[in-house]
């Protein structure tokens, strides 16, 4: 909502400056989000004097004159106005100045004369239509003095963020109904210049038909429109609008069309009440008819656009055709233009919700309609027809037919509610004063009547929708007292009865284990396109390459990846913990009418490595790449992370997947070599991805503590030959099983093929570690226990001791 | 002489001195430079010196602080070439100490999920817990048991991500609030993060999935000052000390609304462009929990009051790391995100 700051000042008198009247709204009502000051472009602007006037030699309509612009020497200045008069002030462009429309003055010669300087017209400044002369200001003031320091045309506008709820403050009127409010000052309608005061007094009847002159008004669809009024005036003169007018719809970015429209665009920002004239020629049979839309209507809008109206919309129609979409947009057919003479003037209240399904139907939304679908103040039609009409006569002329016809079938009942201020209380935390809250409620409009001890009914303002139960009542006291003087003391409270999702600590132990990884966390979208798992589609996706979430997390991390590759970016280590989401049951099969399911969601992790495992430094030229066994650490490390009390194995799996994560024997997740679009300078790529909700857990157990051993250990290398068949893990299980509890550690540390090594055999190196925990080893005791288990190796699998 | 000539000698002395220093490669030969310029018998700085009182005398201070500020500095040379010549020969294998050391990747956070863990940390102080949620919703918990009225211009600050009929993308967190009221019974206090959506388009200060974290508190007498109060000591704990204002708002879910904002962060109040001199910055709404979705998740609103709070943490971050596009959050530069780790 565009207001101005000037238009304020004369429904209020107040002295606030515009910063101060931003504070106040803010503090008070809506949010002030700007401050344009208006009219900074005429700056350069000086009232000026014209001393002397004559006639151009060379020209039949121009004038050489000598003006007083304040700056010591009289200028000689060519003018073409024909209204230039001596000894009158006019606002005047010195050389440098450059007018609102772009237009630099220079000192220039105009048919052989001298020109420095430029005597301006109201259309030049930019504040208003007339371009037939020079604007003569009947102001006193000295020459020189900045143009707008003598105006009253500076003005500022404030650009405010008004909330669904307070459709009120969409105009002036509410704004300063609220200013007047917190200044005491008293707020009432500008006045209004009649050349010839008309009295027209609207005739409001508890009806769905009337007659305004000779135009029968009907509200068919009495769901759709909860009152109608109507004025019909003859005899207008169509044209430009008067200064004032073009100025103040210009304050709020609003252009001027024509004064009868001006009119109408004037009651909307001033008053926050959508009217609409009719060229009432067009108006086929006298007759206006509020109804529900027939069949396929079509109707081309004020846009120019033709529209074919959606079911349940509802129009103005005339006795054949619909004149305009209700509330939202009229018609092209009875606009009003220079040649109309004679309009119906519409005033009325439309059904928020059928308005705003209407115009999202149409995929508008208009001035008129944001108001409509936020409600307009029922109330206040009859004299705001009255105000119109009066304004409409005032600035085009002609005479009202009758007075205007106002059908309200089924008028609003105020609804009182009971306000217990002890409740009030308890909810703001403060005691409220009865005497202070009755004070305040009637500087907003409320009227309010004792019930008992503490107990007020309260009648809202007929334009105040959004007070409906003694909580908003709550909110009105609260802020009508301040919000910043209640208490910001901590007081006393209860922790929280309600445990923390199991996820976080799961989440938290993750994501600490990937970071100390040297992993950098990320948050990306989770947009993909359709396939490759992605199963869950957005209705109205916002791209249709991105219409589907995802079901698996490396997905994401691999586009984020080769956006990094992209951009010359080979070190990329990524992980992110976030939603994968999957097609919920077949919703043919639910129960009840909802006929779509939720999608299954799992929280995942997943991580990405690829590049240099360490950053460069001289002591090692070639820095090794992440490989798959640096994948498969943090797939372990992530897993036990996540899954602290169960036992977390690595089976190998097929294909691109190197390894399936099994957690307690349920597979859980994978780590895998990706294939990535990379350009050949890009190292290998590898990934993990885990569910964190395969299995049920409860909190994690701390391991206890073991003693550190004080006896000493003996330790035994084996050098292995075995058969490529054999694996590392059934040589370790082996080991183990012979070695027996004695066995502290187990460590490959080498694996080597090739030279000296029989084809299909490889050597394994292996470091064995044994301790007793109370007392030192014999030598018999390891040798007995090696001796055992290089027989059982190979005995059972093959395996031989390396003798060389 | 002259002042120039002399000024000549001095700046011919600075330059061979330098040179000499700098091609000492060993402790003794160090020390040789040293002798041969400021030694006291045949140093050349020394007799330099003596022939200072040639110099007019109106001109001997000037040459004085001349000669003693080339004096200083090759002083400085010196001391800075024993340091390296030192630290080159402290060890047995000669090791230039100056290289650079042996760095590992360091792993991070990304910057959203800092300010909601520091978010966390405040709130538990204060009793606070977390809660989780789904990201797809029914409209019954996004919208209709959070008090919004049925096809109202509410609706049009939550632009939607439908997934089918009455199932989308939560366009907010706060459904985690119906559904911890509807598992647990006050006293409640918990924080809901998590991920909601909307259909913006992505630009600068867009997108179209964002971080949330609300919060709810719900007891017996629970009221607008423990609203005021509570956020207000998170403001200070969470930006230093600082100024905070409290205005009405407007949300279905919660009667009073109010938003609150801290002294900008970048002017300290005194009004700058990023708050278009207002010297406020709006940092979160919140209200008194509406009675009807305490009714709606089942507890009882006669008994039970509550407030409610949410704030947009990818806001926050960009506020504090200065990031001018909401875009770096998501795009996973590693440049970027290599900054954060540092």
């Amino acid at each position: 909502m565009n207001a101005s700051y000037e238009w304020l000042r004369a429904f209020v008198p107040f002295s606030l400056s515009p910063t101060e009247l931003r504070d106040l709204l803010t503090s008070r009502c809506a949010t002030v989000d700007d401050l344009v000051p208006l009219q900074a472009d005429l700056g350069a602007i000086v009232i000026a004097r014209v001393v002397e006037a004559t006639r151009h030699p060379n020209s039949d309509h121009l004038w050489i004159t000598k003006v007083d612009a304040g700056t010591g020497t009289l200028l000689d200045v060519v003018c073409g106005a024909a209204n230039v008069t001596v000894n009158t002030l006019y606002p005047f462009a010195p050389v440098g100045a450059v007018l609102p429309g772009g237009m630099k003055i220079e000192k220039r010669k105009i048919r052989g004369e001298n020109s420095e300087g430029m005597l301006c017209s109201a259309k030049e400044l930019g504040l208003g239509e007339d371009k037939e002369g020079i604007m003569a200001l009947t102001l006193i003031a000295e020459p020189g003095t900045r143009f707008l320091d003598a105006m009253p045309i500076g003005d500022t506008r404030l650009v405010i963020d008004v909330l669904p709820n307070r459709p009120d403050l969409l105009s002036h009127e509410g704004l300063a109904r609220e200013i007047a409010a917190a200044t005491g000052g008293t707020m009432s309608r500008p006045e209004i210049a009649e050349e010839k005061p008309f009295v027209i007094r609207t005739h409001t009847v508890k009806a769905t038909s009337g007659k305004v002159g000779d135009i029968t008004v009907k509200i068919e669809d009495t769901d759709g429109c909860m009152r109608y009024a109507g004025a019909v005036l003859t005899g207008l003169k169509v044209g430009p609008s008067p200064d004032w007018l073009v100025r103040r719809l210009q304050a709020v970015g609003l252009r001027s069309i024509n004064n009868v429209v001006d009119v109408t665009n004037y009651m909307l920002v001033g008053f926050g009440q959508p009217m609409h004239a009719f060229d009432l020629e067009r108006i086929a049979r006298g007759t206006v008819v509020v109804r529900k839309t027939r069949g396929e209507e079509l109707i081309k809008t004020l846009d120019g656009v033709d529209r074919t109206l959606p079911p349940g919309a509802v129009v103005i129609g005339d006795a054949e055709r619909a004149q305009a979409i209700a509330g939202i947009i009229g018609g092209s057919g009875s606009e009003v233009s220079d040649g109309t003479t004679e309009i119906f003037l519409e005033v009325a209240a439309f059904n928020p919700a059928s308005i705003r399904a209407t115009r999202r139907k149409l995929g508008i939304s208009t001035d008129a309609s944001y108001r409509f679908e936020r409600g307009v103040d029922v109330e206040a039609i009859p004299a705001l027809v009255d105000y119109a009409a009066r304004l409409i006569l005032s600035v085009a002329g002609g005479i009202p037919q009758g007075n205007p016809v106002d059908l309200y079938p089924l008028p609003k009942r105020p609804q009182p509610i009971s306000l217990k201020l002890p409740r009030v209380a308890r909810l703001l935390g403060e005691p409220v004063d009865a005497i202070e809250v009755e004070k305040n409620l009637r500087t907003v409009g409320f009227r309010i009547a004792p019930e008992a001890k503490d107990v007020f009914k309260i009648s809202p303002p007929s334009w105040r929708h959004d007070v409906r139960g003694d909580v908003d009542l709550a909110e009105e006291i609260a802020r009508l007292r301040g919000y910043d003087t209640f208490s910001s003391e901590l007081r006393p409270f209860r922790p929280s009865a309600v445990p923390d999702a199991p996820l976080v600590a799961v989440m938290e132990r993750v994501q600490d284990a990937l970071v100390a990884a040297g992993l950098n966390e990320i948050r990306p979208m989770p947009f993909v396109a359709e396939g490759r798992g992605a199963t869950v589609r957005v209705t109205n996706p916002l791209a249709e390459d991105e219409a589907f979430l995802r079901g698996d997390l490396l997905r994401t991390l691999i586009s984020r990846a080769e956006y990094n590759l992209a951009r010359m970016q080979g070190n990329v280590r990524l992980f992110e913990i976030g939603t994968a989401f999957f097609a919920g049951e077949d919703p043919a099969a639910l129960p009840g009418p909802r006929k779509t399911a939720l999608p299954r969601e799992e929280m995942h992790v997943a991580a990405l490595v690829m590049g240099q495992r360490s950053p460069t430094h001289f002591t090692k030229a070639i820095q090794p790449s992440y490989d798959e066994w640096d994948i498969k650490f943090l797939a372990e490390n992530a897993a036990v992370a996540a899954f602290p009390s169960a036992a977390v194995k690595l089976v190998p799996g097929a294909g691109e997947t190197l390894w399936d994560i099994a957690v307690d024997g349920i597979v859980v997740g994978s780590a895998r070599r990706l294939t990535l679009d990379a350009p050949v300078w890009a190292k290998p790529a590898f990934g993990l991805e885990l569910n964190l909700e395969a299995i049920e857990q409860g909190p994690a157990r701390s391991h206890a503590y073991k003693a550190i051993p004080a006896t000493p250990r003996v330790q035994v290398d084996l050098a292995l030959l075995a058969p490529s068949s054999v694996t590392a893990a059934q040589i370790d299980v082996l080991i183990r099983r012979e070695a027996g509890d004695l066995l502290e550690s187990l460590t490959l540390f080498d694996e080597f093929s090739g030279q000296g090594i029989p084809d299909g055999s490889r050597s394994l190196a292996w470091a064995l570690t044994f301790r007793h925990p109370e007392r030192t080893l014999k030598d018999q005791e390891v040798q007995g226990r090696t001796a055992k288990i290089v027989n059982a190796l190979e005995g059972e699998l093959g395996v031989r001791q390396r003798t060389s | 002489m002259t002042l120039s000539e002399f000024q000549q000698l001095v700046t011919t002395l600075a330059a061979d001195g330098e040179k000499l220093i700098d091609a000492a490669t060993t402790a003794s030969s160090l020390e040789d430079a040293r002798t041969s310029l400021l030694g006291r018998k045949s140093g050349r700085l020394p007799e330099l010196f003596k022939q200072l009182p040639s110099l007019a005398p109106e001109e001997l201070r000037e040459g004085g602080s001349l000669i003693n500020a080339v004096k200083a500095k090759l002083e400085a040379r010196l001391e800075d070439r024993r340091r390296q010549l030192d630290a080159a020969s402290s060890s047995k294998r000669n090791v230039d100490l100056t290289m650079p050391a042996r760095r590992q990747w360091q792993g991070s956070k990304h910057p959203v999920t800092l300010v909601i863990e520091e978010i966390e940390e405040i709130f538990r102080e204060l009793g606070f817990t977390i809660a989780l949620g789904p990201e797809a919703e029914t409209e019954w918990y996004n919208f209709t048991s959070l008090n919004f009225p049925p096809d109202h211009p509410a609706l049009d600050l939550h632009d939607t991500l439908y997934l089918g009929e009455n199932v989308m993308l939560r366009t907010h967190t706060s459904p985690v609030q119906i559904r911890t009221m509807q598992k647990f019974k006050p006293p409640i206090r918990i924080l809901s993060p998590g991920n909601a959506y909307r259909r913006d388009f992505f630009d600068a200060s867009h997108a179209p999935m964002f971080a949330q974290i609300e919060g709810l508190a719900i007891d017996d007498g629970v009221s607008f000052v423990d609203l005021k109060a509570t956020l207000t000591h998170f403001a200070n704990q969470f930006f230093g000390k600082t100024k905070t204002r409290f205005r009405p708002s407007y949300f279905p879910f919660t009667e009073p609304s109010a938003e609150m904002d801290v002294e900008c962060q970048l002017c300290h109040g005194s009004g700058c462009p990023g708050c278009k001199g207002t010297g406020w910055m709006e940092i979160l709404g919140s209200g008194m929990v509406h009675p009807s979705v305490i009714n709606a998740a089942g507890l009882d609103a006669d008994r039970y009051t509550g407030w409610a709070f949410g704030m947009g943490p990818a806001r926050i971050a960009m506020l504090r790391y200065d990031i001018p596009d909401i875009r770096i959050l998501y795009d996973s530069d590693v440049r970027f995100l290599y900054q954060i780790s540092r």
